[in-house]
């Protein structure tokens, strides 16, 4: 919303500058965007009275002027068609800057004829991109005063942003109130004076809505005033409108704008002589069509309210008039519309058509019910004023809405809310400056005026006197502490997620935050891409579907880096997959990928990103984050996307920790990423929570007796597991064997074909005696059973 | 007598020019073996008389043990050596790159996250959370924003597939639907911090589709704006490790608070970075305000006993000011370059004691 300073003084009478009112505004919460000074760039700049333009001697579209600046006469060369004899211009002397540049205007000789200074079109001033020719001002302009101010430019623009509950700010009288409420002034009256009407309006107004239909048109009021004679308005409307960045059109149209800025209440003025008939208020039917102002043919439905004559719709109402009813130079009959609709039912239609008008802007945010045929009347004082004519009675139909309902208030309310202290006079001085009727005792009855309908209740009543009474004073008051020593507050899951998050970046992983969104075809290949998934209205075609995993983002991402040159990453992220469309049906998913091969170095020999590496990740995530061993078994099986013969899922019962594996490489080829590439997921959800076994630990007791350590070398099918391997040994006794581990897997020359040699070593941990050989040799030979009973291995020799 | 003592003065001589454990040895067997020059001089005691035994026993053992000393300490004076000869040929160079360790990193959002959790956990604030799909109810309708509100305008909402039975659930527009999950399933006092992934139909250089937001929500029976300004005050100071805040209030309009309050910090921006504290400058923080009475009606809480305060902010937004990352885009791009550069070391872990940040 912008309005210029003068403007603001038509409404409000103060002495203060811009820049305090500008600060007022803002604290008062009428938001202050910018302050533009126009005239700041153009203090230079003169009016100059042109004596006499004749052809210059030697160029035929120059012309010489001599120019009266009122302290000299002096010669300019001027090329502009429309510079003459007689007529007031803008005067630049030798030695001005010129607006926007950083040229200095010298004494110049133009074909041999010396120039002492210019007079200026409008884009030489920057005030717009006219250069046909130089500024004309009116005749009355005195010579050697600022141009800004002949220009009408030497008044500052405001612009501040309206917050949608603040209908009533969107005009300058609504703000000038405010203003007034905050002790920057005082407010001039506002009242709109009654116009007699000399006879009958031949246009009857109607509301015409079927029961059940949304009563879009509460109140239509109108007046046909004859006789009027279209033209150009006023030079300070048009200043006015072109200062908030409105372009004058003509006067019948003008006004209209001019009371939407200046009261908050949009108008239409239709030429009478185009409309048939009486005209009423309705909802469209369907397929109905309006050419509209903006030259744009609108296609409607019956959610729309439209103002339509006896033959056709002749406005999208609150929105936007009909072309072929709009007023014109030759214009002599016009009919001023004034209606109030319903805010919910043009922003619905606002949408659905794509319109952001001033009209718009205005209803969605609640216009006052009871300035409707006020905006007649001061439509038709204006009208009379600019283009003449005869006004017609003034014709209504609807009621006004009920007043607004009546709110108890106490002081108390203000302190309990803001904790501030503001006594009852100055609380009952707020509110009715602010145009609030307050009555009673303790507690008062208040009741907000016609153009507040935001208001319904004492925390709305509480605003409006810590806003005008001023924030600034709220003070400061320490909350209470729930405990002297602060106590945790994370849930486990948080902390679980934490510590998987700093465990992953601590091995290398750099943690990536990407879109909850990917695209359809990359979804589908991790098991989403389903309708249920899918985002209605996208703001790219690649991020349309929920994601089902965090692979595929990582992947992108990958690829991203990938194309830039890197080849190696290890990136991770601690983010959500949607399982459904259904709120909740998400799950906290720990997942990393590696790609490309560690990093090349003189001391070891590069290995590529493998099954194992992934492996290891998962089980340091699953570890830290349950904050024990992991020792539930891999079973050699995963989701499409993985590598079917290099991948893996960890799974406690049915319920699935993590998988992992080397990515099948159709995977990356639709990520355009060269591979090797592995990764993990981890359901973080999934992880049980650890059992509470108070704070210290088991009894530490270690045994006395030096453990032994055997090695066994297996000759095994190639396909038997290692798990098989390790289970059958770990099972020949559990209180004995302490750890076992795999030290060597060796296929090839010396073993024979389809076979493999894993060797493992196990560790014997006595804890009450030293063992003998003897014991030794029978656990060992009890272990050469149990895994060749288990697998068909034997020792090899 | 004199042979001993030429015998003593060659053997010393031979064991000091033994130049390795070989001809130490050699010289040891010559002197101490079963038939060297010492033994066979030890076994002539045995056919001497008495006095002569008295006499030259002595001379003899000693110079037994006189030369077996010489051969300890020559062999390991010979072991240093061969030591150090090898540990010399041993020589690497040192200036060779370690083996290399990938270097990991926390994302700003999470450490800024881990901040500001810190931060709230000292006064008590449990850190809630919720679905980013959500029900129009939480999002909207029990926010005070019903439909067709122009509010909900100001949020452009994505929306997924219709249901079955029409509704349409969309991507939370702010994390305010943890709030009131959080007030129908507690009872007050209510003190959380919500952090997430908020999403809007929004993208340009200040504006992703993603980004993500932190709410703080307190509910009871006697918190009002005095304390929020305080909470907000406390949690700037401490948040940007400065002494001194100062806060313009400026009064503002959110359907689910009232009143609603919008927060400047000033800030110097004179000098290309931003310097909290001080300067002719302000920063917005966020907005704020009251819990709307008709939300906590609709969440289930007695308004006419309960109140308490709502602030939001942008959590990246935070992450930006504080360690000077001027682009919003960058942070879900995923540039390896972009994470090294602003991520954080695994073990900074963020605590009250040490400092929010090094």
């Amino acid at each position: 919303m912008k309005f210029t300073l003068s403007w603001l003084k038509d409404h409000l009478e103060t002495n203060a500058d811009v820049q305090t009112i500008a600060a007022k505004l803002t604290a008062i919460g009428l938001e202050v965007e910018s302050v533009e000074d126009r005239g700041a760039a153009l203090r230079e700049f003169t009016v100059a009275h042109v004596v006499s333009a004749e052809k210059h001697p030697n160029a035929d579209k120059l012309k010489l002027c001599m120019v009266d600046t009122g302290s000299d006469i002096v010669q300019v060369v001027c090329g502009a068609p429309n510079a003459r004899t007689g007529m007031k211009a803008v005067f630049a002397k030798p030695g001005v800057t010129m607006p926007g540049t950083t040229d200095v205007l010298k004494v110049g000789t133009i074909r041999g004829v010396e120039s002492r200074g210019m007079l200026c079109s409008e884009k030489e001033l920057q005030i717009s991109d006219e250069h046909d020719g130089i500024i004309e001002l009116a005749p009355g302009a005195e010579i050697g005063a600022l141009a800004a101010d002949a220009l009408g430019l030497n008044d500052p623009v405001i612009d501040v942003s309206i917050t949608p509950n603040r209908g009533d700010a969107t005009s300058v009288y609504g703000i000038a109130r405010d203003l007034a409420a905050a002790g920057l002034g005082s407010l001039k009256n506002g009242s709109v004076e009654q116009i007699k009407g000399q006879f009958p309006s031949p246009r009857a107004v109607a509301l015409k809505f079927a029961d059940g239909e949304v009563k879009a048109c509460t109140m239509f009021s109108g007046r046909y005033i004859r006789g009027v004679k279209n033209r150009p308005s006023p030079q300070w409307v048009q200043d006015r409108l072109r200062a908030v960045g409105l372009r004058p059109i003509s006067a019948l149209v003008d006004v209209t704008n001019l009371i939407s800025l200046d009261r908050g209440r949009p108008l239409h003025v239709f030429d009478a002589d185009k409309l048939t008939g009486n005209i009423c208020a309705r909802m469209a039917r369907v397929g109905e069509e309006l050419l509209a102002l903006d030259g744009k043919t609108y296609t409607l439905d019956s959610t729309m309210c439209v103002i339509a004559d006896e033959k056709a719709v002749q406005g999208i109402a609150g929105i936007m008039g009909g072309e072929l009813s709009s007023c014109a130079d030759e214009t002599v009959n016009v009919f001023v519309e004034s209606a109030m609709f319903d805010a919910k039912s043009i922003a619905a239609t606002g949408r659905k058509l794509g319109i952001i008008s001033d009209a718009r802007y205005r209803f969605e945010r609640g216009v006052d019910p009871a300035f409707v045929v006020s905006g007649v009347e001061l439509a038709t004082k204006l009208i009379l004023e600019f283009c003449g004519g005869e006004p017609s009675d003034v014709v209504v139909t609807g009621e006004l809405p009920a007043p607004n309902k009546t709110i108890a208030f106490t002081p108390a309310a203000v302190k309990r809310l803001a904790g501030l202290e503001v006594d009852r006079p100055e609380i009952v001085r707020i509110l009715e400056s602010l145009g609030f009727t307050v009555e009673g005792g303790e507690p008062m009855q208040v009741t907000a005026p016609s153009w507040r309908h935001d208001v319904d209740g004492p925390a709305d009543l509480v605003e409006e006197v810590v806003r005008i009474h001023g924030l600034e004073h709220v003070p400061s008051l320490p909350m209470t502490r729930t405990h002297a020593i602060a106590r945790p507050t994370l849930t486990p899951g948080q902390k679980r997620a934490r510590i998987a998050r700093r465990t992953l970046a601590s091995r290398g992983f750099n943690e990536t935050i990407n879109f909850s969104f990917i695209s359809r075809a990359h979804a589908a290949l991790f098991g989403g891409g389903d309708d249920m998934r899918q985002v209605a209205n996208p703001i790219a075609s690649d991020l349309d579907a929920m994601r089902p995993s965090v692979l595929p983002s990582l992947l992108a991402a990958a690829a991203r880096n990938q194309a830039r040159g890197v080849s190696e990453a290890m990136l991770f992220e601690m983010g959500a997959t949607f399982q459904s469309g259904m709120p909740g049906d998400q799950a906290l998913c720990a997942s990393a990928i590696r790609m490309g091969a560690a990093a090349r170095h003189w001391s070891k020999a590069e290995h590529g990103a493998d099954a194992f590496d992934a492996k290891g990740d998962m089980l340091a995530v699953l570890e830290t984050a349950m904050g024990a061993p992991m020792t539930a078994p891999i079973r050699a099986e995963a989701p499409s996307w993985y590598h079917p013969g290099r991948s893996g899922t960890l799974a406690l019962g049915t319920k699935v920790l993590g998988q992992f594996g080397e990515l099948h490489p159709a995977v990356l080829a639709a990520f355009d990423l060269k591979g090797p590439v592995c990764g993990f997921e981890v359901f973080m959800d999934a992880i049980p929570e650890p059992k509470s076994k108070g704070k210290a630990r088991a009894v530490f007791a270690p045994s006395a007796f030096q453990p032994v350590e055997r090695d066994f070398a297996f000759l095994l099918d190639r396909d038997v597991s290692a798990e098989d391997v390790l289970k059958a040994a770990r099972s020949v006794d559990r209180t004995l064997i302490d750890a076992i581990s795999v030290f060597d897997l060796y296929e090839g020359k010396g073993v024979p074909e389809g076979k493999k040699s894993l060797a493992i070593a196990v560790r014997l941990q006595p804890k009450d005696k030293t063992l003998t050989d003897a014991e030794i040799d029978t656990i060992a030979a009890k272990i050469v059973g149990a895994v060749a009973k288990a697998t068909g291995g034997t020792l090899r020799s | 007598m004199s042979d001993v003592h030429s015998l003593e003065r060659d053997l010393l001589a031979a064991i000091a020019n033994a130049g390795d454990e070989a001809a130490l040895e050699e010289v040891r067997v010559s002197a101490l073996g079963k038939k060297g020059s010492i033994s066979e001089l030890l076994k002539t005691l045995g056919g001497m008389n008495a006095e002569d035994r008295k006499q030259k026993g002595p001379l003899i053992n000693g110079l037994r043990d006189k030369v077996s000393g010489a051969i300890a300490a020559r062999k390991s004076e010979l072991a240093l050596a061969a030591l150090n000869a090898r540990l010399q040929a041993e020589r690497v160079d040192v200036t060779l790159p370690a083996r290399p360790e990938p270097r990991g990193s926390i994302h700003p959002v999470s450490q800024v996250l881990d901040e500001i959790t810190a931060i709230f956990a000292d006064l008590g604030f449990a850190v809630a959370e919720g679905p980013d799909v959500e029900f129009d109810d939480y999002n909207f309708t029990k926010l005070n924003i019903p439909p067709d509100h122009p509010a909900r305008q100001m949020h452009d909402t994505f929306y997924l597939a219709p249901q079955a039975d029409d509704s349409q659930h969309l991507l939370r527009t702010h994390t305010s639907p943890v709030q009131v999950r959080t007030m129908l399933k507690q009872k007050p006092p209510i003190r959380v911090i919500a952090p997430g992934r908020t999403y809007r139909v929004d993208s340009d250089a200040t504006h992703t589709p993603m980004f993500h937001q932190l709410e703080a929500l307190v509910i009871d029976e006697q918190t009002n704006l005095g304390h929020l300004k305080w909470v907000v005050e406390e949690f700037c100071k401490a948040f940007f490790e400065i002494d001194t805040v100062e806060l313009r209030a400026r009064p503002s309009f959110f359907p689910f608070t009232e009143p609603s309050v919008e927060w400047d910090m000033r800030c110097d921006r004179s000098g290309g970075q931003t310097i909290f504290g001080t300067g002719h400058d302000w920063l917005e923080l966020g907005g704020s305000g009251m819990v709307n009475p008709h939300v906590l009606e609709m969440c289930g809480i007695d308004p006419s006993r309960y109140q308490g305060f709502a602030f939001g902010f942008g959590l990246d937004r935070m992450a930006m000011l504080k360690y000077g990352a001027p682009d919003l885009r960058p942070f879900f791009e995923s540039d390896i370059r972009w994470l090294r550069h602003f991520g954080f070391a695994a073990l900074d872990i963020p605590t009250l004691d040490g400092g929010l940040s090094r």
